[in-house]
């Protein structure tokens, strides 16, 4: 039987419309890089679009990277940054949704960076997106920098030389949240904890738990609970934690979970019976104002948000992001901005050494390790992971309603030194150690 | 004592909202005989519907007790729309196909729905814990419990009662319990079977909704949250027996109590509990607790 096409009418119309298609596509299609402008600097951008981390993480961080971009691209940034784009390339951002899983994110990222041929990758909130990023970004040479994930892992386990990471890791998070809860309370005999049930909440409650224990080596642990992620009731453990009565109570939650816990723990008044310590909590305190009781201690990461010391570049990016978008940016903003900036400082550094050529990527990891550079939370310091791994100080402070607005009060401020492993020490080796500063 | 106490509480507490949500769950299997996996996106549509109007209502300064009404309302309004649009628009080109095909069709409704709720919601959290601060608290065994929880479970008997009454005690009831039975036999005996798996499908879903409205005071009303909830309830329906109003009852109240045990006794394993519980019944009971075995049609 021969294998030919059908010649009949309805087959002609089928290859005409198959035609017309392919056309179409051909037309449509993302201009690929080689037709992009020869002077621009292609640039993914990965951060949740999508699901229960797009709201409080994902969009405030895409927020960021659209006023940052446009920044710089229009030259209106302060110094440091006053200078065009990328190495004095134009930024030509592309944008990809974080959800979905590894596997989805690896084939992502494959997409970026083979098919839209992006010069550099900033993204990853989720520490297992990263740890299947990681290896991928070596294999394809691609710099890829780490905005917002703070698994310790990620440079504990292994050396990179194309990832590189602008924010600290989860340690200082409890490290901090521990030398703050001592300062505050001196007297402290008894905690308790709850966090999710995955990577990120039992390691944050492993960090902060060991550093108490070296502050306060007595301290009675009342309950540790890891509720499953996106539970959403928690009715159960609030019991818990009512009757056990502890001083105080850590909490790792992030989005949907911890606003949904400091509801329903208002409703049956817990955190006025026990401090509740909320590491990602600046997120809330805006949205959750009235929900979240005086003196609640509140984290945000890092010197960010309400925590940013005051600085020419935190005013103008603050004052951008609110008239742009009607509400202050949170910390997730704030490390998407950072890790922009530090690719571009590391560029325009390889770019100046290069006599203002446009720099190779080898050129840019080069710049890019044992960077300092500003960041509208501060200056951030590539000291750790052979140059690949930011350390910054850290900030907690006390939920505050001052004239009916939120705000935060006796913030403590700790050097980077106190709540970050010293070059070359595993976190919880150090914090087991003592957490000795070197002098 | 205390203790217990508590984890009974707890366990009822959250036993009638797991139940709320899985009435319609059951329901709608009992008598369509369709595993409805777009059940959990009807709750989310509940929850944001209700987490919208508590929003307008309170910021147009209304008698905050009226609130109840309003939301419980829209969300049983949005759910019963919701519910023949899918039924109307999609199911009934899909009857008499196997029941495989219906989960994956229903799955299909299901990332529709919940893309649709991005679109009309974004992808922001929404609040509304007026009503569930309004009711106060009440203490027992020296803790409080927020009222408006307590309050649930008057809601869930009232839902459970209504559904007995009206499957035993109405016509209309009767007519249904015939096409869960036997649907050929009533449609040979002149039932219109149609019109039954509209209404069942209807109430299926505004129950979802309901569920869906009154939990959206309690929480952070966020994307995700209906699938999370539609496999605690594909657990109870299980255990309880698919089809059986009772069952999801009771198997609401053992997957409470368990874990509500579980947090104060072993807080590492209650996730396991519910599970364990579900792996139990399934392994001497394969059909679930309330449901008899059946002779398989051929």
């Amino acid at each position: 039987m021969k294998n030919q096409l059908p010649n009949t009418p309805k087959a002609r119309k089928g290859i005409w419309v198959l035609v017309l298609i392919g056309l179409a596509a051909l037309v449509l299609a993302p201009v690929s890089p080689a037709q992009a402008a020869a002077g621009s600097f292609r640039l993914g951008l990965v951060t949740f679009l999508s699901g229960p981390a797009a709201g409080p993480f994902g969009v405030p961080a895409k927020n960021a990277a659209e006023i940052i971009v446009e920044g710089l691209n229009n030259g209106t940034l302060p110094a440091p940054y006053a200078t065009k784009g990328i190495a004095g390339m134009k930024i030509d951002p592309v944008y990809a949704d974080e959800a979905g899983g590894t596997t989805r994110q690896v084939s992502e990222f494959r997409d970026l960076v083979q098919r839209q041929k992006v010069n550099a990758v900033i993204g990853y909130i989720s520490s297992g997106d990263i740890l299947a990023i990681a290896p991928v970004a070596e294999e394809l040479k691609t710099i890829t920098v780490a905005f917002d994930t703070g698994t310790t892992r990620l440079f504990e386990e292994h050396s990179y030389k194309y990832v590189f990471r602008t924010r600290p890791t989860a340690t200082m998070d409890g490290v901090g949240a521990a030398r703050y809860l001592v300062a505050i309370k001196p007297d402290l005999k008894s905690v308790a904890g709850i966090n999710q049930n995955y990577s990120w909440g039992q390691d944050s409650w492993r960090d902060f738990i060991a550093a108490l224990k070296v502050l306060k080596p007595n301290v009675e642990v009342k309950a540790a609970l890891f509720p499953k992620i996106f539970a959403g009731q928690y009715g159960s453990e609030i019991s818990v934690l009512l009757l056990k009565h502890p001083q105080a109570i850590h909490c790792s939650f992030w989005g949907g979970d911890m606003e949904s816990l400091l509801l329903q723990g208002a409703a049956r008044g817990l955190f006025k019976k026990s401090l509740g310590i909320f590491t990602c909590g600046e997120t809330a305190m805006y949205r959750l104002a009235k929900q979240i009781p005086e003196g609640t201690v509140l984290g945000a990461r890092g010197p960010f948000g309400v925590y940013a010391p005051k600085s020419t570049l935190n005013t103008w990016f603050r004052t951008t992001y609110i008239k742009r978008f009607k509400t202050p940016p949170t910390y997730p903003a704030y490390v998407m901005a950072q890790a922009i900036l530090g690719l571009k400082t590391a560029a325009d550094k390889a770019a100046a050494a290069n006599k203002g050529k446009k720099p190779t990527t080898k050129q840019i990891i080069a710049a890019f390790e044992h960077l300092k550079f500003e960041g509208p939370g501060g200056m951030v310091d590539m000291a750790r992971g052979h140059g690949h791994q930011a350390v910054m100080g850290t900030a907690y402070g006390e939920f505050t309603m001052k004239n009916g607005k939120p705000g935060v009060k006796n913030v403590k401020r700790f050097a980077e030194d106190l709540v970050n492993p010293p070059v070359g020490m595993t976190a919880m080796a150090w914090i087991k150690g003592g957490m000795k500063v070197k002098k | 004592m205390d203790t217990l106490l508590v984890v009974l509480i707890d366990g009822i507490v959250y036993a009638s909202w797991l139940f709320v949500v899985a009435a319609g769950l059951t329901l709608i299997y009992g008598v369509m005989k369709i595993l409805n996996m777009a059940h959990g996106s009807l709750y989310a549509i509940g929850a944001y519907t209700a987490a919208s109007l508590v929003g307008w209502y309170f910021a147009a300064g209304y008698v905050p007790w009226a609130s109840y009404l309003v939301f419980i309302g829209g969300a049983t309004v949005v759910g019963v729309a919701a519910g023949v649009l899918v039924e109307r628009g999609v199911l009934r080109l899909m009857y008499g196909s196997d029941e495989v095909v219906m989960i994956l069709v229903t799955y299909a409704i299901l990332l529709i729905l919940e893309d649709l709720t991005k679109l009309v919601w974004g992808v922001d959290s929404y609040y509304s814990y007026q009503p569930y601060s309004l009711l106060g608290q009440t203490n027992i065994a020296h803790i409080p419990f927020a009222n408006y929880d307590l309050a649930m479970v008057g809601v869930a008997g009232l839902i459970g009662l209504l559904l007995w009454y009206g499957l035993n005690r109405t016509r209309r009831g009767k007519i249904l319990r015939a096409v869960i039975h036997d649907r050929e036999m009533s449609s040979a005996m002149g039932i219109n079977v149609t019109r039954t798996y509209i209404i069942t499908f209807m109430i299926g879903s505004a129950l979802g909704a309901i569920a869906g409205g009154l939990t959206a005071p309690t929480l952070s009303v966020a994307p995700g949250l209906g699938i999370e909830v539609i496999i605690l309830a594909f657990a109870v329906v299980v255990i309880g027996g698919l089809g059986s109003v009772g069952g999801a009852a009771f198997g609401s109240l053992l997957v409470g109590i368990g874990r509500a045990a579980a947090v104060q006794a072993f807080p590492q394993i209650e996730l396991l509990v519910i599970y364990v519980i579900m792996a139990m019944v399934l392994a001497i009971r394969p059909q679930g607790l309330f449901v008899a075995a059946a002779a398989r049609k051929i």
